[in-house]
């Protein structure tokens, strides 16, 4: 056993069991922890923001290298980010909605392309598979269980027929995929948790006692 | 008090000593259950680098933070790894707030274990706001995205960044990504625009959602969570943090899937019973 001797460590460690400790009941030691991150988490943001956004891509720009390399469209983002803060005085409030109607029109433009490219066309083209590949049974089942878990998931989302008959049936089907999927989703995300406490417990054993066997 | 009724009202933290115990005993004790085996999909990955003509330039973008690092910190360094072994130049960025000392520490231990040094052979470039409008800048300009480095050094001063414009310069684009913004962006505003081939290592609670990109062949590979980062490793023949965690990892979800029957037996004669 190899106790650390560095102060950072010690606090982390404290930290941690902190957290932990709200796995047995709430307490004000966990109180403590919780309100720590989240104010630590702001300000890093915040100094962070400032530091490798705000001071590099704009306000060195505008205010030391302004006339040397002409950025004079660099004022409009500043005007914009000015208005934003217009938010805080009732009677000019109104003025902080044209830089959101900004965001609001970039972002969404941004995101439909990213997603009928990335998602939507691509994700077509990768269902266009040959339903029969000889000499390779596996890849067969697959394509077939593929196309066909597409289809009937694409009819349980249908809405527009009731479903019943063949409809129905397919709809069926398709809850059994679906299911299937939140089995596999549920999964994973038993592993990302276990992974988390196991990430902790190393830590503990690890960085701090020092009693860890590999 | 029959088993069942005791079981019903069993107190959930006798469950939790259990996971942890469990977690900790195979740790502490050093012993092994059984062999990682690589996946298609961890293949996938380190073929994708395997591929990169040596002495190109690899886009690594390290989209995780502390929160997720049990996961996304053994994949970061085994791939940091693999790229300083494979001599490619990396030019790394983050797109989350406490990104970049993480990405930091991956490369001053791979760094130092390569003989790779900063500025010469990789880059940290640094966390930028923005989200997709950074990736879609960077698609113009990468320089113009990111005038300085992570500690404030003009790019333009950097020796790894030299040629480097935008992704046409990129040979291969790895994500290692904690959710948004991550792999699932830059899928959709990188590869699918610009065509450059990427391979993302994901945390296992988001991984299902990049299979279709996997199976698409929009991504080459895929690592997801710590047995995807454990499967790597194996691959490199560099064990590390995520190959040793696998066997707590197993013991754990021989548990939970135990309780989870366990938990339904006891139930079951009781919603019978509320039936009839």
């Amino acid at each position: 056993m190899h106790l650390s001797t560095s102060l950072s460590i010690w606090i982390a460690a404290f930290l941690t069991l902190g957290i932990f400790s709200f796995l047995y009941r709430d307490n004000p030691v966990y109180k403590l922890c919780e309100h720590l991150f989240v104010g630590v988490s702001a300000g890093y943001y915040v100094v962070l923001t400032m530091t490798s956004s705000v001071w590099p891509d704009m306000i060195e720009p505008l205010f030391k290298h302004f006339s040397a390399n002409s950025n004079y469209l660099l004022l409009v983002p500043l005007f914009l980010s000015i208005l934003l803060f217009s938010r805080f005085f009732p009677r000019g409030d109104w003025l902080s909605r044209w830089p959101i109607a900004f965001i609001l029109g970039v972002y969404p433009a941004l995101r439909i392309t990213g997603f009928g490219q990335g998602d939507l066309v691509e994700q077509i083209h990768g269902t266009i598979l040959p339903l029969w590949v000889p000499g390779d049974l596996g890849t067969t089942i697959g394509n077939v269980l593929l196309i066909v878990g597409l289809l009937s998931t694409l009819i349980f989302f249908f809405f527009s027929k009731e479903h019943k008959g063949a409809l129905g049936g397919a709809a069926r089907l398709g809850v059994y995929f679906l299911m299937v999927s939140f089995g596999a989703s549920y999964g994973y995300t038993v592993m990302a948790r276990v992974s988390l406490l196991i990430g902790r417990v190393m830590f503990l054993l690890d960085n701090w006692l020092g009693v860890l066997r590999f | 008090m029959s088993v069942l009724s005791a079981l019903r009202s069993l107190d959930r933290r006798w469950i939790f000593l259990g996971v942890a115990l469990l977690v900790i005993a195979p740790l502490v004790f050093g012993f092994h259950i059984a062999p990682v085996l690589p996946s298609h999909r961890s293949k996938g990955y380190y073929d994708a680098i395997e591929r990169v003509p040596e002495g190109s330039t690899v886009l690594f973008a390290g989209d995780y933070d502390p929160g997720t690092s049990a996961e996304n910190y053994p994949m970061a360094l085994a791939t940091a790894r693999h790229l300083m072994r494979r001599n490619l130049k990396i030019v790394a960025l983050e797109l989350y707030p406490a990104g970049p000392p993480l990405m930091d520490q991956v490369f001053r231990i791979a760094g130092a274990e390569y003989n790779k040094r900063a500025n010469v052979d990789y880059v940290n470039l640094g966390y930028k706001v923005g989200n997709e409008i950074v990736m879609s800048s960077m698609g113009t300009s990468i320089p113009a995205t990111f005038p300085v480095d992570n500690n404030g050094v003009p790019v333009t001063q950097i020796p790894v960044m030299k040629g480097i414009q935008n992704f046409q310069q990129i040979k291969l684009i790895v994500s290692v990504s904690a959710g948004y913004p991550g792999t699932k962006e830059w899928v959709q505003q990188v590869v699918s625009r610009f065509h450059v081939p990427m391979v993302a290592g994901v945390t296992a609670v988001s991984a299902p959602e990049y299979y279709p990109y996997l199976q698409a062949g929009q991504l080459q590979g895929l690592l997801g969570g710590m047995a995807g980062a454990a499967e790597y490793e194996v691959l490199l023949h560099k064990p590390a943090l995520a190959t040793r965690g696998m066997d707590a990892q197993s013991l754990a979800h021989v548990f939970i899937a135990f309780m989870i029957i366990l938990g339904n037996l006891a139930f079951l004669p009781q919603r019978k019973k509320e039936r009839s």
